[in-house]
C-alpha cells in the first residue's frame, strides 16, 4: 500500500497478535480443509454424520476463538484488518448462522440422499469469507473477502445436482454475482483514485478534508451496486427468487443471513466509517424501492422459499432505512437489525427445510395446510418465526424494526418512516397467509411429518430461543450494538491507523 | 408476605398469572378434562389475585396506584412501568371476571385441540390485562399487540363459517390501524426521550416538548386512529360484525366484553391524558360519529335474521355511548362512559354465552329457525330475558346506570347530541325485545325444537354470575362509581385547563 512509505520503519513480518486478530478465520480454515481431507480418508455411509460434526466442531471452535479475539482489539496486517466490538458482533453473527445451517444440513443431506464432504468445507470457508469482512478496514481485502464468501455460496447453491433448477440457480447467482463483484472492484478502485488509498481511515481523512472528487460519487455508486446486489436490494434484487427457489432450503437460510449481514457490515464501513459522499440518495430510494418491491412480490406467491425470498429482499429494504440515519443510531440499529433477522429468518428456514422432504417436494403453501394439526411443534416453531418476520411484539423481528424506525424518525426520515411502516403492514398479510394455511385449512392428504432429528431439533430451538430473546431482553445485545457502533465510528487510540496520508 | 411486597407485585401476578398457565398447560397430556379443570382453576385463582385491587384500593389518593416502574430496556429507554387507577382497575376486574366464564363456557363446545385452544385463551388473558396496566407507551403497544395473535387463531382455528376471512380481516384492520399509533408513539420518543406516560403528560403540558404544536393533530389522530378500528366507530366497523359471527363463543365474549374497551380505554387514557385540546378541538367530529354508531348499530341490528350478528351490531350502538360520554368532556359522561364500558362488558358478554349455548344444541344463529322456545327451556328463557333487559337499559340494572350518565354528559355537551343519543335507548329495546319475542314466546314453530334441553348445571354456573354482577351494578353502582370519580376528575382539570390556555 501506499502507507508504507509513510511509516518510518515498516512493520515486516506479522506479530503473534496479530495472528489472534484472525484467529476465528484460521479456525475455520482448519476445520474446513480437515473436512476436506477426511472425506476421502473415512469410508462410505459413516462419513456424512462425521464430516458434519466436524463441521460442527469447527463452527463451535470459531465462537470460543471470536470471544478469545474479543480480548485483543486493535489492527493487524498492516493495518487491514481492525478487530473491534463491530466486528466481533458480526462475527458472532455469521459464525452462529452457520452453525445452525450444519445443523439443519446434517438431516437435510440424509433426506436428499446427497453425499458430499466439500458441502461442510465449503459451508466453513463460506462462513470465513464471511467473517473477514466484517473486520476488514481495507477494500481490497474486503474484495477479496467477498469472494470467499461469494464462490463458496455459488457452488453450494447448485448442490441438489440431480435438479435442473438448481444449477440455473447456481449458474445465475454465478454470473450475476460476479459482474456484480466487478462492480464493487470498479468502485475500489475509482475510490483509489479519487483518494489515493484504499484504506477506509485514509479514504474517510481524504473525503472529510478538503474538495470531493467527482469520481467519488461514482465510486460510491459503484461500491453501492456491489453489495446491493449480495444484500437483495432493489433494484439489485432480481436474481433472488430464483437463485433461492433453486438452491437446497438449507443453503437458502444461510445465504439469506449470513451473507447479508456480512454486506451490510461493509456498506456501514463504507457509508458511515467511510462516509462516502452521495450516499444518502442512494439508500434512500433503493429502501424505498427494496421495501415496496419485496413486499408486494411476495403477496402473490404460493412457493414458500420464493415468498420467503421477496421477504428477504422487504427486510433488506427496512435494514438500509438505519443507513439513512445519523451514524451512531443508524449503525446500532442496523447491527441489531442483522442479528434478529439473521435468527428469525435462519430458523425459518429450517422448518422449510423439514417440511420440504426428499426432493423438496413440499415447498407451496398448500402442502403446509393442517400443518398445525400433522405437528403442532413444528407449527407453532414456524408461527414464532413468521410473526417475528411480521414484527409482532416479543420478538426480535420487533424491536428490529423499532430501532431502524425510531433511528430514522431521530434523523427526521418521517417519508421513509412512513413508507416503512406501511409496509411492514402489508408485510403481515403474505406471512399471516402461512400461519392460516397451518392453523385454518385442512390438509389434503394426511401426509404424517417425519419426526424431527436431534440436530435439526437444536438448531431450531437455537434459533427460538435467539428470537424470543432478542424480543424481551434485547437491552444487552442492543448496549453490545452500541458500543460497536461507537468503536467503528470513533477508533479508540490503538485501534486508529497510524499511516496518514 | 408483608403487605407492602405484595401491592409492589400484584399487578405483575394478575398479569402473567395466565400466561404461567399457559406455559404449564404446554406440558400437560392430551387429556382434555385435565385441561379444561386446570385452565378453570388458573382463570379463578387469577379473578382470586384480582380481587386485592379494589380491596386495597386508596379512594382518595391521587394518581396511580399499585405501580412498579422497572427498566426494562436502557436504551431505548422502556420501562416496565405498570400501574392502575379508577378507569383501568375496574377493566382489569372485568378481564378477570369474564375468563372463567370463558372456561365454563367452552367446556364441552371446544372439543377439538383442546389444549391449544385453553393456551390461546390464557395468553390472551395476560395480553387484555397488560393492556390495562400498562403505563409504559412501549409497555402498552406490546400487549396491545400481543392481543392480536391468540385472538385471530381463536377466531381462525375454533370459528364456523368464513372464519378464515374473518380472522384476516380482524387481524389486518386492526395491525394497520396500530402502525398509526406505534408512528405517534415514536415520535413522541423521539422528542421527549422517554416511553413513560406521566413523563410525557408532563412534557407536554409543560410544553417542552419541540415542534409539538404542528405534530400534535397528526399524533391526535396517529393514536385515534388505532383506537377507533377497536371500538369500532363508525365507519372503520366493518370487521367487527365478521369477527363475531365466526368467532367461537368464548372468542366473542372477550372480543365484545373486554377488547372493544381496549379502543375506548386508549381513547380515555391517550387521546384525553396526552392531547386534550386537541381532543377538544375534535370532539364535535367525533361525537357525530359515534352518534352515528349508535343509530346505525341500532338500525342495522334490527333487521339482522342472526342472533349472533344483531348481538354485534348492538355492540356498535352501546360503544358509540362510551365514545360520546367520553368527548362530552363532562365528570359524569365520563364515569358513564366507564360504567358503560363494564355493564356493556357483562350483559353482553352473558349474551354472547346464551347464544353460544343455543348455538351447541342446534347449530344455527338464525333467528327464524327457534320460536317459542320459553316452553322447552324456561331457565333458558329466563336467564336470557334477565339479560336483555339488563342489555337494554332497564333501571335497576347495569346497563341503566352508565346509559343515563352519558346521556346527562352528552346533553351538558349539547343538547341536540343528548336527544339524539336518548334514542338509541329507545331503538336497543326494540330490537333486543324484537328479537327476544321472535326467539321465545308464541308457540313452538319448530317441532323438532320440543326437545331442546335446558340449561345444565355447569352453562347456568357460567351465568349466574353475569346475573348477579348485572343486578348489583344496577342497585348499587357508588360501588364502582366511587371508584371511577375521582380518576376520571383527574383526566378533566388538566383538559379544561389547558383548553382554556389555549384558548386565551
Amino acid at each position: 500500500m501506499i502507507s508504507f512509505a509513510a511509516t518510518a520503519l515498516p512493520q515486516v513480518i506479522p506479530q503473534s497478535s496479530d495472528y489472534v486478530r484472525i484467529l476465528p478465520e484460521l479456525v475455520l480454515a482448519i476445520f474446513g480443509m480437515a473436512v476436506m481431507a477426511l472425506d476421502p480418508l473415512l469410508g462410505d455411509r459413516a462419513t456424512q454424520k462425521t464430516l458434519g460434526a466436524v463441521g460442527l466442531l469447527g463452527t463451535l471452535a470459531a465462537l470460543g476463538a471470536t470471544a478469545y479475539m474479543a480480548q485483543a482489539p486493535g489492527l493487524a496486517f498492516w493495518d487491514m484488518i481492525r478487530v473491534d466490538t463491530f466486528s466481533v458482533f458480526f462475527h458472532f453473527v455469521v459464525i452462529t448462522v452457520a452453525a445452525i445451517t450444519i445443523l439443519t444440513s446434517h438431516e437435510y443431506m440424509a433426506v436428499q440422499q446427497l453425499r458430499a464432504g466439500e458441502y461442510y468445507a465449503l459451508i466453513l470457508f463460506g462462513t470465513l469469507g464471511m467473517a473477514l469482512m466484517s473486520s476488514a478496514v481495507e477494500l481490497v481485502l474486503i474484495f477479496i473477502a467477498l469472494e470467499i464468501s461469494s464462490i463458496a455460496t455459488y457452488i453450494l447453491a447448485g448442490f441438489r445436482r440431480r435438479f435442473a433448477i438448481s444449477g440455473e440457480s447456481s449458474l445465475k447467482y454465478f454470473l450475476l454475482g460476479s459482474f456484480a463483484t466487478a462492480f464493487f472492484l470498479y468502485g475500489v478502485a475509482l475510490m483509489f483514485g479519487a483518494t489515493g488509498s484504499t484504506n477506509i481511515q485514509v479514504i474517510a481523512h481524504a473525503l472529510g478534508n478538503g474538495p470531493i472528487p467527482v469520481l467519488a460519487y461514482a465510486a460510491a455508486a459503484l461500491m453501492f451496486v456491489g453489495v446491493g446486489f449480495k444484500v437483495a436490494a432493489a433494484p439489485f434484487h432480481v436474481w433472488t427468487p430464483d437463485v433461492y427457489e433453486g438452491a437446497p432450503a438449507p443453503i437458502v437460510g444461510l445465504m439469506s443471513t449470513g451473507p447479508k449481514a456480512a454486506a451490510f457490515a461493509v456498506l456501514l464501513r463504507i457509508v458511515f466509517e467511510a462516509s462516502v459522499p452521495g450516499a444518502f440518495w442512494l439508500i434512500w430510494i433503493s429502501a424505498a424501492l427494496s421495501m415496496t418491491i419485496g413486499n408486494i412480490g411476495a403477496l402473490v406467491q404460493d412457493n414458500v422459499k420464493r415468498l420467503l425470498a421477496y421477504s428477504s429482499i422487504a427486510h433488506a429494504g427496512y435494514l438500509l432505512v438505519a443507513f439513512a440515519a445519523q451514524p451512531e443510531l443508524g449503525t446500532s440499529a442496523a447491527m441489531f437489525y442483522t442479528a434478529a433477522y439473521a435468527a428469525m429468518n435462519v430458523g425459518a428456514f429450517a422448518v422449510v427445510t423439514h417440511l420440504a422432504s426428499r426432493d423438496e417436494r413440499y415447498v407451496t403453501l398448500e402442502d403446509y395446510a393442517g400443518l398445525g394439526h400433522r405437528s403442532p411443534l413444528l407449527a407453532a416453531t414456524l408461527t414464532i418465526f413468521l410473526l417475528s418476520l411480521i414484527g409482532i411484539p416479543a420478538t426480535g423481528g420487533f424491536f428490529a424494526k423499532f430501532y431502524v424506525f425510531s433511528a430514522a424518525l431521530k434523523a427526521n426520515l418521517v417519508g421513509l418512516t412512513i413508507i416503512g411502516v406501511l409496509n411492514s403492514a402489508v408485510g403481515a398479510y403474505y406471512y399471516l397467509r402461512i400461519i392460516v394455511m397451518m392453523y385454518m385449512k385442512e390438509s389434503r392428504e394426511e401426509a404424517p411429518v417425519a419426526p424431527v432429528s436431534l440436530s435439526l431439533g437444536v438448531g431450531l430451538a437455537v434459533s427460538v430461543l435467539l428470537t424470543l430473546y432478542l424480543g424481551i431482553l434485547p437491552g444487552r445485545v442492543l448496549d453490545y450494538a452500541d458500543e460497536g457502533a461507537r468503536q467503528m465510528l470513533h477508533p479508540t487510540e490503538q485501534a486508529v491507523s497510524q499511516v496518514s496520508p | 408476605m408483608s403487605k407492602e411486597f405484595l401491592h409492589g407485585i400484584i399487578l405483575t401476578l394478575v398479569t402473567f398469572m395466565p400466561l404461567a398457565g399457559a406455559l404449564l398447560l404446554l406440558l400437560f397430556p392430551r387429556r382434555d378434562r385435565d385441561i379444561r379443570v386446570f385452565a378453570l382453576v388458573i382463570s379463578l385463582l387469577t379473578f382470586g389475585l384480582s380481587l386485592h385491587l379494589p380491596v386495597y384500593f386508596q379512594r382518595h389518593a391521587a394518581g396511580f396506584q399499585y405501580e412498579v416502574d422497572k427498566q426494562w430496556i436502557a436504551s431505548p429507554n422502556i420501562h416496565y412501568h405498570m400501574g392502575v387507577d379508577g378507569i383501568s382497575m375496574w377493566l382489569i376486574l372485568l378481564t378477570t371476571f369474564l375468563t372463567p366464564l370463558c372456561v365454563l363456557i367452552s367446556w364441552t363446545s371446544v372439543h377439538d385441540r383442546v389444549k391449544e385452544f385453553f393456551i390461546l385463551l390464557l395468553i390472551l388473558e395476560t395480553a387484555l390485562i397488560g393492556v390495562f396496566t400498562a403505563l409504559d407507551l412501549f409497555l402498552f403497544y406490546f400487549f396491545w399487540e400481543s392481543t392480536l395473535i391468540p385472538m385471530a387463531l381463536l377466531i381462525g382455528m375454533y370459528g364456523h363459517g368464513r372464519k378464515i376471512y374473518a380472522a384476516v380481516k380482524f387481524f389486518l384492520f386492526t395491525m394497520v390501524a396500530s402502525v398509526f399509533m406505534l408512528a405517534a408513539m415514536l415520535w413522541l420518543y423521539a422528542k421527549t426521550g422517554s416511553f413513560d406516560l406521566l413523563v410525557i403528560q408532563n412534557a407536554i403540558r409543560d410544553g417542552k416538548v419541540e415542534g409539538f404544536l404542528i405534530a400534535a393533530p397528526w399524533l391526535f389522530l396517529g393514536f385515534f386512529v388505532a383506537f377507533a378500528v377497536k371500538v369500532p366507530l363508525f365507519p372503520v366497523h366493518t370487521w367487527l360484525p365478521d369477527a363475531h359471527v365466526e368467532a367461537p363463543t368464548a372468542g366473542s365474549v372477550l372480543l365484545a366484553g373486554v377488547m372493544l374497551k381496549m379502543g375506548t380505554y386508549g381513547m380515555m387514557r391517550f387521546n384525553l391524558g396526552l392531547f386534550p385540546e386537541q381532543s377538544h378541538h375534535n370532539a364535535p367530529w367525533i361525537m357525530v360519529l359515534a352518534l352515528i354508531g349508535i343509530v346505525y348499530g341500532a338500525l342495522v341490528a334490527m333487521v339482522q335474521p342472526n342472533m349472533k350478528k344483531l348481538i354485534a351490531y348492538s355492540s356498535i350502538s352501546h360503544l358509540g355511548f362510551v365514545v360520546l360520554g367520553i368527548f362530552s368532556f363532562t365528570a359524569i359522561g365520563l364515569a358513564g362512559a366507564e360504567f358503560v364500558m363494564l355493564a356493556h362488558g357483562v350483559s353482553t358478554g352473558a349474551l354472547f354465552m346464551l347464544a353460544g349455548i343455543i348455538y351447541e344444541r342446534k347449530h344455527t344463529y338464525e333467528i327464524k329457525d327457534f320460536g317459542g322456545l320459553a316452553s322447552p327451556m324456561p331457565v333458558y328463557a329466563t336467564f336470557f330475558l334477565f339479560i336483555v333487559l339488563a342489555s337494554v337499559g332497564l333501571p335497576m340494572l347495569n346497563g341503566f346506570v352508565g346509559e343515563f350518565m352519558t346521556l346527562t354528559g352528552a346533553f351538558q355537551a349539547r343538547a341536540v347530541y343528548g336527544i339524539i343519543a336518548a334514542t338509541g335507548v329507545i331503538w336497543s329495546a326494540c330490537y333486543l325485545l324484537w328479537m327476544y319475542q321472535r326467539v321465545f314466546y308464541g308457540k313452538v314453530t319448530h317441532p323438532e325444537n320440543n326437545s331442546l334441553l335446558d340449561l345444565s348445571r355447569r352453562e347456568q354456573l357460567a351465568l349466574w354470575p353475569t346475573a348477579v354482577a348485572a343486578l348489583v351494578m344496577g342497585v348499587a353502582p357508588l360501588l364502582w362509581l366511587n371508584i371511577i370519580n375521582p380518576a376520571v376528575e383527574t383526566l378533566l382539570p388538566v383538559s379544561q385547563m389547558v383548553s382554556k390556555v389555549a384558548g386565551q
